[in-house]
């Protein structure tokens, strides 16, 4: 059976897609279908409870949560994407160069990656985003420098097991260069598995970045994020729940996309690993 | 046995050593200084008085004078001075709040291990039953729940619209009163749901870390010859698989340390705790570089000294790890 055969005959894949497709959706037309100005302050309608006019209801400054909540959307998927990218890229590279080479480059590389790993991540992104100053570039830059290694050692296992294969031994045979085995030649084959950690990396990046957000360091208002809409939440705990309930359940819904979709393709593309 | 200990050890001094070497430099590269907390709020402050400040934390010697002054210092086992009004050294500092971030991580992992294990375990045992299923629900949503979130429900839903349970700091306002049983009772109540939202996250990647291996051990030969020799279902299953299929995850557990203790910055934040986490929060939001520079290390070697153990017993329990 063929990769999109077995995805289409996935349902539990399926579903996570069209969750991501209705979030990418809505995330470009937010400025279309947001039922507010997701800034507008409405100091007379200030922690309404959900209702007709105000789906999820209204913050402290009376802005309709149900529109800041749409406009988070854009927010979560493009620091998913962009942090994901850059560790993807990362992780990459230098899984290719230490798989592929070997040696004192991979000795190295892996020294690197075991010390990135002993750190407290979150304690790490969180001194490095206070310092540089919280924007939503920095989040996404130091999201992406801090979790490129398991994509690294993804990547060097994959190349590893590939370069001394006789398909590999042929290109080199008839003279082609490093970088051309590598990219054209051993890549592709890792690419299932770099896809799969790629999807539930964004799924990771959107945690990442909705926790810093909520501690005040991620997306700064007045810009709507969904982890900075529950830091209202908390701020509000006691009378207005619906601040804390929606924008969780978003992000849930949302990782939960991700996570579906990538254990579909890792399925999909290896059976034999399907549990 | 002693061996590999001491080679493990002594492998430990360069990784923490590049440790350092990337916080430290991490650190100082990011534009702005400590001192603009202490001046820029302070029209008084001239020009001459943030060189002497500059001065007095170092701050105006190159980057690498600095690093060695503060390795140096690190020798003596100083961690140097907090930045801080309160100007008290960063060790006395941690170690006052150290306990506690300890006590509810290792709270949590005999959480993980007490619930995680059987309903892997379980679940293996009964692949495809409808607890297996519902386990398996329960193990996706864990994994995508932002624990935050969790925390924030479980404060609404428990202590306020419920009240049972409190939801800040350690101790009630009339914590002095109690007699020693309402004390220990008072502190019980106020730890259950941080350590709860400690250990929720760990709960999924090891339960289902342990049904996957659990699966591959019930299929091995030896298993097979367990059965084939007449043993009964229940010591198959717990003498045999359960010993092997329990060996990895040991690993696991030592990885999923730096993840709890990074955790402890969100829910000592958010049920105020006054622990390791938060002091890193409040030092990291003051620029109190030696403070946070102190528990970067700390957090650091807790993750070493988890690790291993880990591979440690590992080894005890696993004789063919020894011989490589």
């Amino acid at each position: 059976m063929g990769f999109w055969e077995m995805f289409y005959k996935n349902k539990l894949a399926l579903t996570g897609c069209a969750i991501i497709l209705f979030l990418i959706a809505v995330s470009l037309l937010a400025p279309l279908i947001v039922p507010y100005d997701p800034g507008a302050i409405d100091l007379k309608n200030v922690l309404a409870p959900p209702s007709g006019d105000h789906w999820f209801g209204t913050d402290q400054l009376g802005r309709d949560v149900f529109s800041r909540m749409i406009w988070g959307a854009r927010i979560s998927l493009l620091v998913g994407f962009v942090a994901t990218g850059l560790a993807i890229f990362i992780g990459t590279v230098l899984g290719a160069v230490s798989g592929y080479y070997g040696g004192w480059i991979d000795s190295l590389i892996m020294r690197f990656v075991d010390i990135m790993l002993c750190f407290p991540t979150f304690f790490l992104i969180l001194a490095v985003i206070a310092f540089l100053g919280p924007s939503i570039w920095n989040i996404m830059i130091v999201i992406g420098l801090t979790s490129w290694m398991g994509v690294t050692r993804l990547v060097r296992a994959d190349f590893i097991s590939l370069r001394e294969r006789d398909f590999v031994r042929a290109a080199r045979a008839i003279g082609a260069s490093d970088a051309r085995i590598i990219f054209i030649h051993i890549l592709p084959n890792a690419l299932a598995s770099i896809l799969v950690t790629a999807t539930l990396g964004i799924a990771g990046a959107i945690l990442i970045e909705s926790a810093l957000s909520f501690l005040g360091i991620g997306v700064q208002p007045p810009t709507p994020s969904w982890g900075n809409i529950l830091t209202a939440g908390k701020d509000n705990i006691d009378i207005a729940w619906w601040l804390s309930l929606y924008p969780g359940l978003a992000i849930l819904i949302t990782v939960v996309g991700y996570n579906l979709l990538g254990e579909g393709i890792r399925d999909a593309s290896d059976p034999r690993l399907k549990r | 046995m002693l061996k590999y200990l001491i080679k493990r050890i002594l492998f430990m001094i360069p990784l923490l050593l590049g440790i350092t070497v990337i916080c430290f430099f991490v650190m100082h590269l990011a534009p702005g200084k400590p001192t603009d907390m202490q001046t820029q709020m302070n029209p008084k402050a001239s020009a001459e008085m943030k060189e002497r400040l500059m001065s007095l934390y170092e701050l105006d010697k190159p980057i690498h004078v600095q690093y060695w002054s503060w390795l140096k210092k690190l020798g003596r086992g100083d961690l140097g001075t907090s930045f801080s009004s309160d100007h008290r050294p960063v060790a006395d500092k941690i170690l006052e709040r150290l306990p506690i971030t300890i006590i509810i991580n290792f709270l949590s992992l005999i959480i993980i291990i007490a619930v995680a294990v059987p309903i892997g375990v379980l679940s293996a045992v009964h692949q495809d039953s409808l607890f297996d299923k519902v386990m398996a629900v329960f193990v996706f949503i864990g994994f995508a729940v932002p624990t935050f979130w969790l925390a924030l429900l479980m404060m609404i839903f428990f202590g306020i619209q419920l009240g049972w349970l409190p939801i800040s700091g350690l101790r009630s306002l009339n914590y002095e009163y109690l007699s020693t049983w309402g004390q220990f009772v008072d502190l019980v109540k106020h730890l259950i749901l941080p350590v709860f939202i400690s250990a929720f996250g760990g709960l999924a990647g090891i339960s289902r870390y342990m049904r996957a291996n659990m699966l591959e051990v019930i299929r091995q030969d030896y298993i097979l010859t367990a059965r084939a020799k007449g043993l009964s279902e229940r010591q198959v299953i717990y003498k045999h698989a359960l010993r092997n299929a329990l060996l990895p995850v040991i690993t696991l557990l030592g990885l999923s340390i730096p993840g709890l203790i990074g955790g402890s910055v969100i829910f000592e934040t958010i049920f105020a705790i006054p622990g390791m986490g938060q002091l890193f929060y409040m030092s990291v939001m003051a620029r109190d570089y030696p403070t946070v520079m102190g528990i970067l290390l700390i957090g650091a070697v807790l993750t070493l000294i988890g690790n291993l153990i880990a591979d440690a017993s590992y080894a005890v329990a696993d004789p063919r790890i020894r011989i490589s």
